[in-house]
């Protein structure tokens, strides 16, 4: 969620139960303002918090120009002092997934040891940072959500803040096709002319949440006497995405565990 | 000429003629002083006037939205009592304190958002008139995928009458129409499958049924008690893993079987739940001293507040696990939290000499199953799937004199605990499943009965070669010939008689 609106919006995300203590938001404030200088970055985002076993990680997100190319990722333990973390490239998440198993610990230069499962089956190595990027840009990468309309891409593909965005009325908030995955589409699904009624290339250029398999991965519920609109995520838990209708306010936190719920397709 | 101009308007409801005129009549009338520069303003003034605006004759209808609906019963929340009732409260309110809670809470990284809270304990105060209970506590809050429930935990009434449930007396009646209509003809071959004893389940007040939970949709909506819960649905809900929807009477689809809806699975999750991560800080309880203790081995299920408890600093609480002690007892493995032996026959009381010989002949005399005893610190608890049950932490580095400490489940993700000094609290928030580590794996199906004894008739054998048959036979017509030789010789025998 954008640090500008992080004091109101920590209440409407609360509803999953965790949060930040007035201390953290305190400090959130002041260190997101100096990254942002120090880093040059366009926006800054507190992206959430991934619980470890003896510390927390607090995650931060900075966008430059283009809102879905952009990105990069800090941690901290205490909100004040931020590293960077390395961005996630395919070897990475190839090593994560063989190797990394269980809760995070909370110690950075924890060695997690694992073997290949083809190949070779030679030993593998992964710290602890390079799994939480990989955690990270996994998590962005399936679950992340904007509402339809709150994103334009210009002629030159750049994809930027609309800032006509006036939100999404009380019925369209109830659609689960009116939410996109914020992300580069893989196979984005052509759709038939009878679906292409209001169909937007300016608008339209992400996947929506109902093409997820299995359907029923997402959670949609009006929350706070009916008034914001909560989506939260089956599929990794802790992830929770609030818009209120009828204005631009909108964002996502992560604050879970950093582990995928494989149990899914039994548990719905 | 006013003809020919008529004639050009045909589709618009004023002619040219009409509109100069009126142009001309307020040129007159206001005699503005440079009528020619003003004078197109004034036609488009004109013009304008005669627009009527968009009233059509229709209206807008207004909808209630799910909002406005929600808001209306959340009014009542706020509705001051009596003031007949204010005397009880001010004795004893069963009721915890509201704001204190919430902000300790927050401290510790758990909430539900500061407005949503006093919502639930304005619900909860509603709960505690409505029902007349004794003591309420907010358990939780468990999310589901339509909607979630928020769970209050209140004592049992002396004068609640547990609802019996009468599924054994409907399976004997199936049975005994079955067997009567079976005698009519041939009669089919009976099942020998004996189901396994049902475990009884545990009186209202004792054990997993020691509390009664109330859950609702949102605060404001009525309150709904969830029945007891029995030791077969504990033992179920140990082997599944399913999300809540949020509907009480959703039919839970799962293998093995649930026992029951989604009332009696949430009912049996708050109790697993309650019996894993509901703990305080040691000392807090102390055992209950019974007069007459006979038996020292049956489990204490029961505590009282101790009331030269001092509380244990913070920071201490936060780095050792021997200062949080469970209050709740342990569910054992039969579903129970005290163990009951299935195999004893309650009716031969009289033939005692029977029963012990009986015993002596079983060699699987179960034997009872203990669990950890109550209070027994949390540094005690099992690790599962290399992690440790719990992580523990103060909840502020910079100001740690005032800082709470915070106990976090690793089994039960959502479960917290707080203590600061001598005021603790226990909540859980999320999705009401455990931890499953590498993965949740349904058991296997159980081996396939067998369906009939076998027996010479039916095993199969080979068909005897051309040798046998003819060595076979030859024996017959042996024994014929020798049948044949007694029979001539006893017949001769009674003709000599």
């Amino acid at each position: 969620m954008d640090a500008n609106s992080l004091y109101f919006s920590l209440e409407l995300v609360a509803g999953s139960g965790l949060t930040l203590n007035v201390e953290q938001r305190a400090a959130l404030q002041t260190s997101l303002v100096i990254m942002k200088k120090n880093y040059k970055f366009n926006r800054v985002l507190f992206w959430g918090k991934i619980l470890g076993l003896k510390e927390d990680y607090f995650i931060a997100q900075g966008r430059g120009e283009d809102e879905l190319r952009d990105k990069k990722n800090l941690y901290s333990f205490n909100c004040m002092d931020w590293f960077l973390l390395p961005p996630a490239t395919e070897s990475m998440m190839e090593e994560v997934s063989a190797a990394a198993k269980g809760r995070f610990t909370g110690d950075p230069s924890y060695v997690y040891e694992g073997r290949k499962e083809y190949g070779d089956g030679e030993e593998i190595k992964v710290n602890e940072e390079r799994r939480l990027a990989v955690t990270v840009h996994l998590i962005d990468e399936e679950v992340s959500v904007i509402p339809r309309g709150s994103f334009i891409r210009n002629p030159q593909g750049l994809v930027q803040i609309n800032r006509s965005f006036s939100g999404l009325s009380d019925s369209e908030a109830r659609k689960l096709d009116n939410f996109l995955h914020f992300n580069i589409p893989k196979n984005l699904k052509k759709k038939i002319i009878n679906e292409m009624g209001e169909w937007n290339p300016v608008m339209d250029f992400l996947g929506p949440l109902t093409d997820d398999i299995p359907k029923g991965s997402w959670s949609l519920q009006f929350e706070s006497a009916g008034k914001v609109c909560v989506l939260r995520s089956l599929l990794w838990l802790g992830l929770t995405f609030y818009h209120v209708p009828f204005t631009p306010q909108h964002g996502y936190l992560y604050i879970g565990d950093g582990t995928k719920n494989l149990d899914l397709p039994f548990m719905l | 000429m006013a003809w020919q101009l008529g004639l050009t308007s045909s589709l618009k409801s004023r002619t040219r003629y009409d509109h100069l005129t009126c142009l001309l009549t307020k040129v007159l009338d206001e005699q503005p002083h440079n009528a020619v520069d003003v004078l197109e303003d004034m036609s488009c003034d004109v013009k304008r006037a005669l627009f009527k605006g968009g009233q059509s004759n229709l209206r807008d209808l207004p909808h209630t939205t799910a909002a406005e609906l929600l808001a209306e019963q959340q009014r009542l929340l706020f509705a001051r009592q009596e003031e007949a009732t204010q005397e009880e409260e001010l004795v004893e309110s069963p009721l915890p304190n509201v704001s204190e809670v919430g902000f300790y809470l927050e401290q510790a990284g758990v909430s539900l958002g500061r407005e949503e809270l006093q919502r639930i304990f304005l619900a909860l105060k509603q709960l505690v008139a409505s029902h007349g209970l004794l003591h309420c506590r907010l358990w939780g809050k468990i999310l589901g995928t339509e909607s979630s429930y928020i769970v209050a935990e209140a004592e049992y009434r002396e004068d609640e009458e547990e609802e019996s449930t009468d599924e054994a007396t409907e399976d004997e009646e199936r049975g005994t129409q079955e067997e009567q209509g079976e005698n009519e003809t041939d009669p089919i071959p009976r099942s020998t499958y004996k189901a396994p004893p049902v475990v009884p389940k545990e009186a209202i007040g004792t054990g997993t049924n020691k509390f009664v939970y109330y859950v609702c949709k949102e605060p404001g909506l009525p309150w709904v008690k969830l029945p007891s819960v029995s030791p077969a649905q504990i033992t179920a809900a140990r082997q599944i893993c399913k999300f809540f929807t949020g509907r009480l009477d959703n039919p839970i689809v799962s293998y093995p079987p649930f026992p029951g809806n989604e009332a009696n699975y949430l009912r049996a999750q708050i109790a697993r739940i309650s019996a894993g991560t509901q703990v305080s800080p040691q000392g807090f309880y102390q055992a209950r001293e019974e007069e007459g203790d006979e038996d020292e081995e049956a489990p204490q299920d029961s505590h009282e507040v101790n009331p030269d408890f001092e509380g244990i600093p913070a920071s201490e609480m936060a780095e050792s696990l021997n200062t949080w002690v469970h209050h709740v007892q342990h569910i054992l493995q039969q579903g129970r939290c005290t163990w009951v032996n299935l195999t004893e026959n309650p009716r031969d009381d009289s033939n005692e000499e029977a029963e012990a010989d009986e015993r002596e002949e079983e060699p699987d005399e179960p034997e009872p199953e203990v669990g950890p005893s109550l209070l027994t610190p949390v540094s005690q608890d099992i690790e599962m799937f290399n992690t440790p049950p719990w992580s523990c932490r103060l909840s502020s580095a910079l100001t740690s004199q005032h800082a709470v400490a915070v106990l976090r489940s690793n089994l039960w993700p959502g479960a917290c605990a707080y203590a600061c000094g001598k005021k603790f609290e226990n909540i859980y928030v999320g999705w009401g499943v455990k931890c499953t580590g590498e993965g949740h794996s349904l058991p296997l199906p159980l081996q396939p009965q067998k369906e009939y004894p076998s027996g010479p008739e039916i095993t199969e054998a080979l068909d005897p070669s051309l040798e046998e048959e003819q060595a076979l036979q030859e024996a017959l017509e042996e024994q014929q010939a020798t049948q044949e030789e007694t029979e001539e010789s006893g017949e001769e025998e009674e003709d000599d008689d």
